[in-house]
């Protein structure tokens, strides 16, 4: 048992580590080992193209991120508080989110925000002053940052409201009979109890984001994110700066998923 | 401010976002789908059900889909439960949680990078280099069903290990204690305790990995070379490529409409089957 335990382990580890290990080759090509050197790691940042797909990646995943985790706690925390119509509805529209291929919410938002731009560009153009240069909407880092938001935002949700289900009632109670303002319970007893959720939500929304590819791969116009750069790369052939890349982005999101798993089974673990 | 208008206000970013980002693109890919092909690559409004008409053109990706997600979903299954067995029954209680999060974080991370690992290991100079050099000769593993299966296996292993080692570690170690003492061989112990009270983990397991199976797009084409490909290839291809948006919403449609048959005929067996729905959390 425990030796066929070890095995799995390894099948799930020994493909990062190859990748890993490859990330370090001194010789020119992917698969033959010729002597240790980081010098691939030198070339994949001296990349402009990579460090363009890098820092667009990051920008979006910091700010989906951050709308999905702000909207997302509003909407657990309301959702706490009511019956009826309105939660069956956002259960529905959340069920939705995390039920239909990640694939079809990236052709269904392509289609969908193209069609609805060729209706608002025109407008747009009509009610700008004449002589100005009107705006024109396409698909592009925003169109990505909405796409990913919303579906992080369904994430995000699902992890605050398990938290806050698990959450002591009496608490709030007791700090609303002791006369605190809605807010000042909030502030004072509701955030801090689900703070590590919000958090360890933060830091997924963050990684799936920075990973996501197929969304991406639809929604993000002539923009180039680190995933659709590799994707792009790996169709050309494999080599050792891939490899370099794939490292340190897998070495990134497991020290970022680790803090978030520690995160949730932390705040899981209450005295009783 | 009244309790009724601080909820409309939380809510309200999280449910304009939902109308604008998911109700109304896939409002669009069913009103597409009834569309015409416009010449110059978007849709003529109509109501025609032609694109359905047509689907058989794509029917390989959907025969590979349906044959390669429940093969794939059941050998998930197969490596994953003895696995979550040794880690909710055998495994030290202090070792257990550093256990788990090490099967579930690969998970989480770039499936785009995962997959390009498997394209390194089963690429001519990976695997099959040490089998020609072991004596087996001309193996060829990359670009077959094969290599996807070994994907797909690698990819979701992690997502059916949780629900099934939940499901294990609720279960009353008591229970098996009690069958012990009064007789029973290890192996009906296993039998007629422990496999039956897992079937909601395993339940919910395969539902997961069937669903994201449906969908997949990357492992198919790292991994199969074109050769093997999955509906989510024929969207890719039909969207960015041939830019038939109206055949592509149709196709699109009918695969989220398959997976919602499946999905239901399955909960319906599993109900029967006595097993409860809950948790079908992965974190």
């Amino acid at each position: 048992m425990r030796i066929y335990a070890i095995c799995v382990y390894l099948f799930l580890y020994i493909p990062i580590g190859v990748i890993a290990l490859f990330s370090f080759n001194a010789g020119r090509h992917a698969s033959q080992l010729q002597g240790l050197s980081t010098k691939w790691y030198g070339k994949a940042l001296d990349n402009p193209f990579v460090m363009d797909a890098l820092q667009t990646s990051l920008l979006v995943a910091f700010i989906s991120a951050c709308l999905a985790s702000l909207f997302g706690t509003m909407a657990a925390i309301a959702l706490q508080g009511i019956k009826g119509p309105v939660r069956t509805i956002f259960d529905m529209l959340i069920y939705i989110a995390v039920m239909i291929p990640g694939i079809v919410i990236g052709i269904a938002t392509l289609i969908g925000l193209v069609t609805l731009f060729d209706q608002l560009n025109p407008l747009l153009a009509t009610l700008w002053p004449e002589g100005a240069e009107p705006p024109k909407l396409r698909m592009g880092m925003g169109s990505l940052i909405a796409a990913h938001t919303m579906f992080l935002m369904a994430l995000v949700i699902i992890i605050v409201r398990a938290r806050l289900a698990g959450m002591d009632r009496a608490l709030t109670e007791a700090s609303s009979d002791l006369y605190a303002t809605p807010f000042g319970t909030f502030w004072q007893v509701t955030l801090p109890m689900i703070f590590p959720a919000v958090l360890a939500g933060f830091l997924l929304s963050f990684t799936f984001s920075f990973d996501d590819f197929i969304i991406a791969f639809f929604v993000a116009g002539s923009e180039t994110t680190l995933p659709i750069y590799v994707f792009s790369s790996i169709r050309r052939g494999v080599t050792p700066e891939i490899n370099a890349i794939g490292t340190l982005v897998l070495a990134a999101s497991l020290i970022l998923l680790i803090t978030a798993q520690l995160l949730l089974r932390k705040g899981e673990r209450k005295p009783r | 401010m009244t309790r009724r208008t601080r909820t409309w206000l939380l809510l309200l970013p999280a449910g304009t976002w939902f109308l604008v980002m998911l109700l109304l693109p896939l409002s669009v890919v069913l009103v597409f789908s009834f569309g015409e092909r416009a010449p110059a690559g978007g849709v003529v409004p109509a109501f025609t059900f032609e694109q359905y008409a047509n689907l058989p053109a794509r029917w390989t990706a959907f025969k590979n889909t349906l044959t390669l997600a429940p093969i794939g979903t059941l050998a998930a299954l197969l490596i994953a439960y003895p696995l979550a067995y040794f880690l909710a029954v055998k495994v030290d209680a202090k070792w257990k949680t550093i256990l788990l999060v090490l099967v579930i974080v690969p998970f989480w991370t770039s499936i785009l990078i995962r997959s390009y690992a498997w394209i390194f290991l089963l690429g001519g100079r990976g695997i099959p280099a040490l089998l020609d050099w072991v004596g087996i000769e001309g193996v060829r593993l990359i670009n077959t069903p094969f290599a996807v299966l070994v994907g797909i296996i690698y990819g979701y292993l992690p997502l059916m290990v949780f629900p099934i080692f939940v499901s294990l570690d609720r279960l009353d170690k008591r229970l098996l204690e009690a069958a012990a003492d009064l007789g029973a061989t290890k192996w009906n112990t296993f039998r007629q305790i422990t496999l039956p009270l897992s079937v909601p983990g395993v339940a919910t397991g395969c539902l997961l990995v069937f669903i994201l199976l449906m969908g997949e797009f990357l492992i198919p084409a790292l991994l199969g070379g074109g050769k093997v490909f999955f509906v989510g290839n024929a969207l890719v291809d039909l969207f960015l490529q041939s830019r038939n948006w109206a055949y592509g919403s149709a196709v699109a449609a009918t695969l989220v409409f398959v997976m919602l048959i499946t999905v239901t005929i399955y909960m319906r067996l599993i109900a029967r089957l006595g097993a409860s729905r809950d948790d079908v959390s992965i974190m």
